[in-house]
């Protein structure tokens, strides 16, 4: 095996055996601080010797091995902790009543560890990217667009917080199950929506880093909890969005928006398993949440060939559906620009000027009442909403569509 | 492990008969479960009396140190192994006392 083929190696052993190095040392030594830095070494390690000597026969059992031997190192060589805390940490109490849940895995309860809701959701997120992700300090800073000494502090201050406040390496328990998924869910779609929708100037208009690594803790969260509802929808919105990643940025940047994409482009594999998800959840016959009516309405757009022949019926029904659930402004935002493809635009027109209150502040607000005064001729009104949409917007492609569509006004 | 719940309150009104009664039936529980170790409600902040003797002499001022819209009514000392056992047990005397609270451990 050359150089080359070793690092590729590497890489993908990093990818599949982070999580579990991480969650298997944390669950031996109670502490994520000494399984994030051992998990580290052993994979330093990993990257001195593979070249030369290959790679070993199981990679994983290799790496838990050095990694553990890491940490009792430096166990031993942290006098300040006393005996008795130490002993504790290298024990594991197997006292513990299991929680009722049918799965047991140890990385599972490092996601639900990361995703703890007394950790502030910042927080929640730059862990969840470290400890389960494998994503180093200098990536999660790059992909967020924040200061790497910032991201060290908010990783820094949880893992303290986590030790002092005792938040417990453990399943929820099963009353607290459905609230603490969704928990999680949230961390993965902000992560997810941040790379989609990556915001800031002169910078990609969307981090695939992001999106790809959203999809990869999610579908592996899928494999662990086939059965829920939510992580399935989760998982097929993301699909059906990634699908069209593509297909809705130009070559020069800009935005494509829903009715101008080539189809063509989309990723069918993608789009079909995304749909197979949406039709499994549909089957259970079982009330849908808020991820699976997301996903349902994307499916409803990507089994159109042609913008006209989406079936707008159905998506109308599907927001009214959530805005049983979610009375968020921004769901009725999105209703209406159905509601003006259903009925035209004055009635959404009118629909979403009552939100304005709520969602003066928010770009897709003034964005989706320019297009719908456009629509109706009234173009002095529509520049003005553009100009505001495009003050606005943080997306490099948005801003780039929204000025063309302003200028295009004359 | 012991944490501090601190019971956090914006109105002047002391607690009423209902609340009170389903404070002593969860504090019942918590000594039934092993998690209690102390309790108790306080005086409004009008009550305060600041202390310092740090300098040559102790000067006492009326209190409170802070002046806030939300003060503390009242706390618990729990006993519980981990923070999940602390929530759980800490949204049973929320729902009891009717306030909100924090929860801090001790070092």
């Amino acid at each position: 095996m050359n150089t080359v083929d070793v690092r590729a190696a590497i890489t993908r052993v990093h990818h599949e055996e982070w999580a579990r190095i991480v969650a298997a040392l944390t669950r031996r030594f109670r502490d994520l601080d000494i399984a994030e830095e051992a998990a580290a070494e052993a994979f330093a390690n990993a990257v001195e010797h593979w070249p030369a000597e290959g790679l070993p026969p199981n990679p994983g059992a290799w790496l838990t091995t050095v990694a553990i031997r890491r940490a009792i190192d430096r166990l031993r060589r942290e006098t300040k902790r006393d005996d008795k805390e130490k002993e504790a940490q290298m024990s594991y109490d197997e006292d513990r009543p299991e929680p009722s849940v049918a799965i047991e895995d140890d990385r599972l309860r490092l996601i639900f560890t990361c995703c703890h809701p007394s950790l502030a959701l910042d927080a929640r997120v730059a862990l969840t990217l470290r400890m389960v992700g494998g994503l180093t300090v200098p990536e999660i800073a790059r992909a967020f667009l924040v200061q790497e000494t910032a991201i060290g502090q908010r990783i820094t201050r949880a893992k303290a917080k986590i030790r002092a406040a005792r938040i417990p390496y453990n399943l929820p328990s099963t009353e607290a199950l459905p609230t603490r998924i969704s928990g999680v869910l949230a961390v993965l779609y902000l992560v997810f929506n941040e790379g989609y929708l990556a915001t800031g100037p002169d910078t990609d208009p969307v981090r695939q880093e992001l999106t790809a690594e959203a999809i990869r803790l999610t579908r592996s969260i899928r494999a662990l909890m086939p059965d829920d509802g939510e992580v399935a929808g989760l998982l097929a919105l993301m699909l059906l969005i990634e699908a069209r990643r593509s297909a809705r940025v130009s070559a020069t940047g800009e935005l494509i928006t829903l009715d101008q994409q080539d189809r063509g482009a989309w990723d069918a594999p993608l789009i079909s398993e995304g749909h197979g998800l949406v039709r499994e959840r549909l089957a259970t016959g079982l009330a849908p949440g808020r991820y699976q009516i997301l996903a349902a309405i994307n499916a409803v757009h990507t089994s159109a060939r042609d913008m006209r022949d989406t079936d707008w019926s159905q998506v109308v029904a599907l927001y009214d559906l959530l805005a049983r659930l979610d009375r968020s402004p921004i769901v009725a935002l999105n209703r209406a620009i159905a509601v003006a493809e259903l009925e035209g635009a004055e009635p959404a027109l009118i629909a979403i000027e009552q939100l304005e209150d709520k969602l003066v502040g928010y770009h897709a607000y003034h964005a989706t009442r320019a297009d719908l005064l456009r629509r109706l001729g009234r173009t002095e009104k529509a520049r003005a909403a553009y100009d505001q949409a495009h003050e606005l917007a943080g997306n490099t492609a948005e801003t780039a569509y929204l000025k063309r569509r302003r200028d295009e006004l004359g | 492990m012991q944490y501090l719940v601190s019971v956090i309150h914006d109105k002047r009104e002391l607690g009423t008969e209902a609340e009170r009664a389903a404070v002593s039936a969860f504090n019942q529980r918590l000594k039934a479960k092993g998690h209690w170790v102390f309790a108790g409600g306080l005086g409004s902040p009008d009550t305060a009396t600041v202390i310092d003797n740090r300098g040559e002499e102790a000067i006492f001022t009326d209190g409170p140190f802070l002046e806030s819209k939300e003060y503390l009514a009242g706390f618990w000392v729990m006993e519980a192994p981990d923070l999940d056992v602390m929530l759980e047990l800490a949204a049973e005397a929320s729902k009891a006392c009717n306030r909100k609270l924090e929860v801090r451990p001790f070092l």
